[in-house]
């Protein structure tokens, strides 16, 4: 057993780090979602409902959440799709290479988030290598517009960014599941792809959930991406939300609208977080 | 085929005519690996319904022999034939053998229902059989009641009968077990072997067993396959093993056993203090004395007896008997195996009849 003196000294740090940087900001956030701005650009405290009822008429702000929601969900489909297959690959069959291949897989994740939105960037403008090599090829003939700036190159660069985090989840599932139990599957008949589908896949969801969650949760709050390769036609809602701290100087609007995407978060983690224990097995 | 055997093949001690084919043909079977020789040149034939043990201390190749059958492993060389057919080119889930695997391997995912009815399931046997035949099974094992559970509610012995019901529910024409007791503790383990025995005779499927522990070979096989580091040392039936042991190793790892190292000349066998008349040929052998082959000596026994006197060392009770360890003057030290009646001190007259004295070779170390 551990004194309580010893058990307060390893537990007030943290709790420290969280109140004063988690629950106050979000205490906050809360407040100023119901405070309003007078039109001499001052927040007056005085506590009603019309940011929340702003958002409700004003259609912008729900169309912008659900194409956000949109693209997280093409990254999170996109980023499965290429993830799953991978960490399969790496788990079951890259026998002596597959430290390698991990590796290779994860150094993607020490380059800064900046220099590999920018490289996308430059892969995809109108001047850029894509655009350059179809022309030479004679592939087209003009450069391709809506390959940047559009919500094509969002989803393009959020996959390239988030599947080495659906990657992780999914290999590590993959590598708890015992060897015994696919011989068990075979010795009952069962061929590769049918033991596949009845014993790898169900026993490695709690992964997919995990490595879901992170891409859909990162790339909806996601503001760097649309802010440099977006465009007007690929604004997401933290795009709105900067602008609305920024700019525009609507930080009781910005607040609403954070303390929305907060709930929606939080709502999508307790879900998932349900489904997993339902299929974790230990 | 075997009605072409000439008669005195019987005579000689073969198998008889009658004998069927066998079921399970493993032909000169290697298997290393990288720089190990896990299995050399392994033989074995097993016949329809019969519960063949294959016996051996850990690391002797007996797991990689029933990996090999089932398919997990592939041999460098030798062939695999069952009913017939050539075993070893088909993959694991086309072949009609079952595993019941060390940890149980059961689906942590699925009930114990959907565990039994996985192998029907994947062989798209129709929905209301799939049902009865699981039905059976879990009956058959006496886990009906637990059709809803998860494996990771049920304890060690109920995953078992579990893993036992999903293998049989396929009807394969053979079951290859890999220590399935292993994991359970000594009663239930002893309950276990005579269930599982009885449960062999009574669906008469052929089984082929693999464990370390020599009591639940004897008890429980038609006859032990003995391997030592990847070789059979010999396969025979429990009491062959016991009383006719081929060679040294056989005689101490089956029961224990006083090894007689001894020369023999003119008929005239010496084992240091000890010395008997006996018909083997002169030279060095090494003989098998079981300890409850030796007595105390009772006045007017048959002159063909060993008898000589030796001084109690120890004398462990062991509940029905007691085992002596007893030092001659110039010895040897013999195990004795006597009745329990009672505590023995000083040096007292023991002997042994010279035909249980039975050669068992020194094999060769590898």
């Amino acid at each position: 057993m551990f004194s309580r003196a010893y058990k307060s000294a390893i537990t007030l740090p943290p709790l420290f780090w969280v109140a004063t940087f988690l629950l106050t900001p979000y205490a906050l956030l809360f407040c100023y979602s119901f405070w309003s701005v007078s039109p001499a650009q001052i927040i007056v405290r005085q506590w009603n409902l019309e940011n929340y009822r702003e958002l409700l008429r004003v259609s912008m702000y729900p169309a912008v959440l659900l194409r956000s929601m949109r693209i997280a969900a093409s990254v999170t489909a996109l980023a499965l799709l290429l993830g799953y297959p991978l960490a399969y690959y790496l788990s079951v069959h890259a026998g002596t290479r597959k430290h390698l291949l991990y590796q290779l897989v994860v150094i993607p994740l020490w380059v800064s988030y900046l220099v590999r939105a920018y490289a996308w960037k430059t892969i995809l403008g109108s001047d850029g290598v894509l655009n350059t090599l179809l022309q030479y090829f004679h592939i087209t003939h003009h450069p391709l517009g809506f390959l940047l700036y559009s919500p094509f190159a969002v989803v393009l660069t959020l996959t390239h960014i988030y599947t080495p985090f659906v990657f992780l989840p999914i290999y590590a599932s993959l590598e708890h599941i015992p060897r015994r139990l696919v011989e068990a599957s075979q010795d009952l008949g069962a061929p590769p792809l049918e033991t596949f589908w009845r014993v790898i896949l169900p026993l490695s969801i709690p992964g997919v959930l995990a490595g879901a969650t992170f891409a859909f949760v990162l790339s909806l709050g996601d503001f760097l991406a649309p802010l440099l390769l977006g465009g007007p036609s690929g604004v997401m809602i933290s795009n709105v939300v900067v602008s609305l701290f920024g700019a525009a100087y609507n930080w009781p609007l910005g607040s609403a609208i954070s303390f929305c995407m907060l709930l929606l978060v939080v709502a999508l983690l307790f879900l998932t977080e349900r489904l997993e224990k339902r299929w974790s097995f230990s | 085929m075997h009605s072409a055997l000439p008669k005195s093949a019987v005579a000689l001690g073969e198998q008889p005519v009658t004998r069927p084919a066998p079921l399970l043909s493993v032909r000169a079977i290697r298997k290393r690996f990288g720089q190990t020789i896990v299995l050399r040149d392994i033989s074995l034939e097993i016949a329809e319904g019969e519960f063949l043990t294959i016996l051996g201390e850990s690391g002797s190749g007996k797991t990689t022999l029933l990996r090999l059958v089932a398919g997990f492993e592939q041999a460098d060389s030798g062939e695999i034939w069952m009913g017939g057919e050539r075993l070893d080119i088909l993959p694991p889930y086309a072949r009609r053998v079952n595993t019941v695997f060390q940890q149980y391997a059961l689906f942590p995912h699925l009930s114990v229902f959907d565990n039994v009815a996985y192998g029907l399931r994947v062989q798209k046997i129709e929905k209301a059989e799939v049902a009865s035949r699981v039905e059976q099974a879990l009956a058959m094992v006496k886990m009906t009641a637990f059709v809803h559970s998860k494996p990771a509610n049920i304890s060690g012995g109920q995953q078992q009968r579990v893993a036992l019901a999903r293998a049989l529910v396929n009807r394969p024409r053979l079951l290859l077990l890999d220590e399935p007791l292993s994991a359970l503790d000594a009663n239930l383990r002893r309950q276990m072997q005579i269930e599982l025995k009885s449960l062999q005779r009574q669906v008469g499927i052929a089984f082929v067993f693999v464990t370390h522990d020599q009591h639940e070979a004897m008890a429980m096989s038609d006859r032990i396959a003995l391997l030592r580091g990847g070789e059979l040392e010999q396969v025979a039936t429990p009491r062959e093993l016991y009383f006719r042991p081929a060679t040294a190793y056989v005689a101490q790892f089956v029961g224990q056993s006083n090894l007689l190292r001894c020369s023999v000349h003119n008929g005239i066998a010496r084992c240091q203090s000890l010395q008997w008349s006996c018909d083997l040929p002169d030279g060095n052998h090494t003989l098998s004395l079981r300890p409850e082959n030796v007595r105390l000596a009772e006045p007017g026994t048959a002159p063909d007896n060993v008898r000589f006197h030796a001084a109690v060392r120890d004398q462990a009770f062991q509940g029905a008997t007691d085992l002596l360890q007893v030092e001659c003057a110039g010895g040897p030290t013999l195990l004795v195996r006597v009745p329990a009646k009672g505590p023995l001190y000083g040096e007292l007259e023991f002997e042994f009849s010279v035909r249980d004295a039975v050669p068992a070779p020194d094999s060769e170390e590898s």
